[in-house]
């Protein structure tokens, strides 16, 4: 495809939770909590007056049936800030000063003074029904391969709270997968109309950093996400599944602008953008064909009962009713696809199944579904339709067939518009599914219960002096100063280990300078910082007592050869479980320590003696078995390179 | 405008206003929004922009040019007046707004918010309301709650009156929280009433969509049409959305500082529960006035010269003589336990009885009674003739104590009133549930 002559604009919004210790406005901790909550609130949202305009009672009475919300929270987790009964706290100074970390990072202009805002957001996620943000920086900017790429904004927010599935049947409230969470849909709304969130992650601090529709190729916006998740992971932020949130705009000339929400997969991304932009010229194409056609989208909803009276579709009579409509001129687009294995019946499906159905029927894919070829003519023929029109039908309760009936009527003559603007989710295999319309621009006024905050020249003097390095920069200059190999580096800079790495091998090094005896090289602390920690750690030990200060003094035991390289995990893991004794005393209580080297001496001589016969029979052949036996005796209290001399030595004597 | 010297200078020398569209430029950036005010306490070195995206932010005029882009509307506030028709079948409920607002408009454009008073704008927000009653509303002050003064109970008083005579079925006083207890009481006092008058407002401002106002109003037109016909404070019960509690007027108080359920019947129980509007359950336990079976009655003279004055250890007999030597004709004392203050204030407090003053004890402890015979020292304040405050809050007894001495100057009257039950203050029995509920 020719994007630019398709005129394709991107836009990226990135959400990153931030690393703080506590939370936006108040002192709670950024953690989530693993224990069942202690108190459940019960609350109600109402539109603010100036949302409503005039006194529509059904609209009204509508969208408070909506706002009925349950919030899960803890005694000590979480506090009164959270539940809205308690003002919030002045603003979290350490989130302020790493949103502008972030912010210089990605060559952004300060604002003179951050206003706290209230972001209205009425679907129970914040308990106070806005969300606080303010503004922090603007006109950045990112070099990418593809070009230029503005920053506009980037914004200090507060996390929403989390929604929680009702799993009725398990019994046990379950967390809605953090990656997909952010989707709140009104078909969801759990028994006895509430739906439920945890205040735990409401309130932890979050920076949105929102590019200009600039971007003008796929694979330019997985660079920019690239690109920007680099910036991000070189501070202190929120790492794993759900910390990190992205939503990608996508709009082509003759289409409209559709909010993607929820993409997890940076490579996905450009495959995400092209099934998008052949979804919004198959929108295109449809219209144009339905303008061709005249085509019309028939208002009367039908009763078609006597029809399926005795149908064989279990969905059918299953149901209460069976209603259908009827789509002049629409006879075969409603099959057409519009994305790998999504047809434009999906699109209408999709916005009836808001309406609690789970599907549709249409005549492009019938006679199917247990509904028979003479089920389908006596329909056409009932409703009078010819050979150019289609008919969709739904078989459900009687209020639901038709609210979703509507629903599909309100999508059909959407068509001839061609593109809507949409917020839509992102699936796995790249294809995108309606949610919601894209909202209307933000209801923001001032929150007049925090401070207006200045942001002076000296501290913004004092971040741009104590940059963090990018990763990928770090990575680079590990393997040139430390002479790494590129694998480990990656892995230090990865797990977050390069600083300790750095302290570690510092501090070793000005001993070792001092000591006659050895020295100690770089890629043998950076495995074990690398590897050995994780796997210890995954094999259940509780690292907290491992500081860098005790492992200096392990590696200081190495250096010295009083322990071997072999002993090194072993010894860790002694550690891990005394938090008094220097490791020197672990290494000797448990047995760890190296032996000297006639005590070494003697036992190969006793080993090689009581193999004897092999030796004469295998020369040096013997060495390899003699090696694993002395070594299996010896534990690691011995360096393989001594114990290797010696043996060879031994077997030298013999023969 | 509230922008002050170099600000102000700045924005008039390009000839900018609030609400006008700008354009700003420093040295590294510029920025194009609508003027907004400033909030007066803040520094003149500074402008508000709201720019496009609804953000607001702070820039320093410092090295800053600027120029118009164009001339802003005045925003316009407020809505088209509503045809509302009266119901006959419904009860006519009257809505006096003292301050504490039941309805906001927020303006987005600006970010102002502003109250919204009028009956009109009342049920535009809150329709559901129409479903209740036909209404009355009046916006009697805008002030906030802590501002409340004495002579402004006696006009909320007289303005209720008025409703009642005109018809009213019931009377709502929309009110700050703050002190939302002292005018419960005081119309306690003041009014004998044939119709519910019942206060509430509200913890959570209303412009937010979690405001409890919605709930608390509800509910209080609720009570205003049952046949509870005290002065009580219709208030959330819990901090769920869902109940609101009914605490009589002369024995509720406002017990934390920012929770919805913040208010608490102490030394009694709540009245009665509401639910959608409606009474849920009410209490046997406690007494209340049958709609229908007082006369209207208005005794709205009321001792402005009357403190609360808390002991503490360390306090001065100073406290006690400014007070006499300033004239005032009766002083309530919130007493430590029982009813104390320390023996050495003896003094101030005989030469208080000699000045004709009346001194009322209550306690700081504010559950249980004052008893003044346990203990040495509450013997000899009984004897200099210290009224013991029973198991009224301090409060509530400082505002009978007001209105008592505007009814007698004789002060063994004062004693006799004060020690008689005239609205549910005072309860001779005090039940184990009377405690921290």
């Amino acid at each position: 495809m020719d994007w630019n002559e398709l005129g394709l604009k991107m836009g990226l919004e990135i959400h990153q939770q931030l690393n703080t210790t506590s939370k936006l406005f108040c002192l709670c901790a950024t953690e989530f909590v693993d224990e069942k909550f202690d108190d459940e609130i019960k609350r109600n949202l109402r539109p603010t007056q100036s949302e409503l305009g005039q006194i529509d009672r059904a609209a009204l009475q509508e969208s408070l049936r909506k706002m009925r919300f349950n919030y899960e929270a803890h005694d000590y987790h979480t506090c009164l800030v959270e539940t809205d009964d308690e003002p919030p706290h002045n603003l979290n100074k350490e989130a302020l000063d790493l949103s502008m970390t972030i912010a210089t990072l990605l060559n952004m202009e300060m604002v003179d003074e951050f206003h706290t805002m209230r972001k209205q957001v009425i679907d129970g996620s914040n308990t106070g029904g806005f969300q606080r943000t303010g503004l922090v920086a603007t006109d950045g900017y990112l070099e990418t391969p593809h070009g230029k790429v503005t920053i506009e904004n980037l914004c200090l927010e507060e996390d929403a709270s989390k929604r929680i599935v009702l799993d009725s049947k398990i019994s046990k409230n379950k967390s809605i997968d953090d990656s997909k969470e952010d989707i709140t849909d009104d078909t969801n709304v759990n028994i006895n109309n509430y739906t439920h969130f945890r205040l735990d992650r409401l309130g932890i601090p979050l920076v949105e950093i929102t590019t200009d529709p600039s971007i003008h190729h796929p694979e330019q916006v997985k660079e920019v996400a690239h690109a920007i998740g680099q910036v991000l992971r070189s501070t202190n932020v929120k790492r794993g599944l759900g910390t990190i949130r992205q939503d990608l705009n996508v709009s082509i000339t003759k289409g409209a602008r559709c909010e993607i929400k929820g993409v997890q997969n940076l490579d996905l991304m450009p495959k995400i953008v092209e099934r998008e932009v052949q979804r919004q010229l198959k929108l295109i194409e449809i219209k144009e064909e339905l303008e061709k056609r005249d085509a019309k989208v028939l208002d009367e909803i039908h009763h078609l009962n006597p029809i399926f009276e005795n149908s064989s579709s279990k969905i059918i009579s299953a149901a209460e009713t069976v209603k259908g409509v009827v789509l002049k001129g629409f006879a075969g687009l409603i099959g057409e696809k519009v994305q790998k294995g999504r047809r434009f019946g999906t699109e209408i499906a999709s916005y009836a199944i808001k309406r609690g159905v789970s599907g549709i029927f249409h005549t492009d894919e019938l006679p199917a579904y247990g509904i028979t070829s003479e089920e389908v003519e006596a329909m056409k023929k009932y409703l009078n339709t010819g050979s150019n029109d289609a008919i969709i039908i739904v078989a459900h309760d009687e209020d639901i067939t038709i609210s979703a009936l509507e629903e599909v009527i309100k999508r059909a003559k959407m068509a001839f518009e061609g593109v809507i603007e949409e917020t839509r989710k992102s699936l796995d295999d790249g294809n995108t599914e309606y949610m919601r319309p894209l909202p209307t621009s933000s209801r923001m006024y001032l929150e007049t219960d925090i401070p207006l905050f200045k942001i002076e020249k000296k501290s913004i003097d004092k971040i741009k002096n104590n940059l963090p390095e990018l990763p990928d920069v770090k990575k680079e200059r590990m393997i040139k100063e430390y002479n790494l190999s590129e694998d480990l580096a990656n892995q230090l800079v990865r797990r977050l280990k390069a600083d300790d790495f750095e302290v570690i091998i510092s501090k070793i090094s000005s001993y070792t300078d001092s000591s006659i005896n050895s020295s100690i090289d770089s890629t043998t602390v950076a495995s074990v910082l690398a590897y050995d920690l994780k796997e210890i750690k995954r094999e259940g030990h509780d690292l907290t007592n491992v500081t860098n200060h005790k492992l200096i003094n392990i590696f200081k035991l190495l250096a010295d050869s009083k322990i071997s390289k072999d002993a090194i995990s072993k010894l860790i893991i002694e550690i891990s479980k005394d938090t008094d004794s220097n490791p020197e005393i672990i290494a000797k209580n448990k047995n760890l320590l190296v032996l000297d080297e006639s005590s070494v001496q003697t036992i190969i001589e006793e080993i090689v003696n009581k193999n004897s016969s092999m030796v004469e029979e295998r020369k040096m052949g013997a060495m390899g078995p003699l090696m694993g036996m002395v070594m299996k005796e010896l534990k690691g209290k011995a360096d393989g390179k001594i114990v290797n001399k010696i043996l060879k030595e031994e077997i030298e004597t013999l023969i | 405008m509230t922008y002050k010297e170099l600000a102000k200078r700045f924005l008039d020398s390009a000839n900018i206003s609030i609400g006008d569209s700008l354009k700003i430029q420093k040295e590294n950036i510029s920025y194009e929004g609508i003027l907004l005010d400033r909030s007066e306490d803040a520094d003149d070195g500074y402008i508000v922009l709201k720019l496009d995206s609804g953000y607001n932010l702070g820039v320093d005029i410092n090295n800053a040019s600027i120029e118009l882009i164009e001339k802003g509307d005045r925003p316009k506030i407020g809505y088209d007046s509503l045809e509302i028709e009266k119901d006959p079948n419904k009860m006519n409920i009257s809505i006096i707004s003292t301050g504490g607002t039941v309805s906001s408009i927020i303006d987005y454009k600006t970010g102002a918010v502003h109250p919204a008073f009028t009956a009109d704008d009342l049920l535009r927000a809150n329709p559901e309301l129409l479903d209740l009653a036909n209404y009355e509303v009046k916006a009697l002050y805008n002030i906030l709650s802590e501002n409340m003064k004495p002579e402004y109970w006696i006009e909320s008083a007289n303005s209720i009156v008025n409703d009642i005579l005109e018809g009213s079925d019931g009377v709502v006083v929309a009110h700050g929280t703050d002190t939302m207890h002292y005018t419960s009481a005081a119309l306690s006092f003041i009014l004998k009433t044939p119709v519910p008058i019942v206060v509430t407002g509200a913890q959570r401002s209303s412009d937010r969509p979690s405001t409890d106002a919605y709930l608390n109003l509800f509910n209080s037109v609720g009570a205003a049409k049952s046949e509870i016909a005290d002065v009580s404070v219709c208030m959330h019960a819990g901090l769920d959305d869902s109940t609101c509690n009914l605490h009589k007027g002369t024995k509720v108080r406002k017990m934390h500082t920012s929770r919805r359920d913040t208010f608490r019947s102490i030394n009694s129980e709540p009245i009665a529960t509401l639910k959608d509007g409606k009474i849920g359950d009410i209490n046997p336990h406690v007494n209340y006035t049958k709609r229908g079976s007082n006369e209207l009655e208005v005794n709205n003279d009321l001792e402005y010269k009357t403190a609360l004055i808390k002991s503490f250890p360390g306090i001065q007999n100073e406290l006690i003589d400014y007070h006499i030597d300033k004239g005032y004709k009766g002083l309530v004392l919130e007493g430590t336990g029982l009813g104390h203050i320390p023996d050495y204030m003896l003094d101030s407090i005989t030469r208080a009885k000699d000045e004709n003053i009346a001194i009322v004890m209550s306690s700081q402890c504010l559950y249980g009674k004052t008893n003044m015979n346990v203990y040495s020292t509450g013997r000899k304040l009984a004897h200099a003739n210290v009224i013991s405050g029973g198991d009224m809050i301090p409060e509530t007894a400082y505002v009978k104590l007001c209105w008592t001495l505007g009814q007698t100057d004789n002060i063994e009257e004062v004693e006799k009133i004060m020690k008689t039950n005239i609205a549910g203050e005072l309860s001779q029995k005090s039940s184990l549930k009377y405690f921290l509920n």
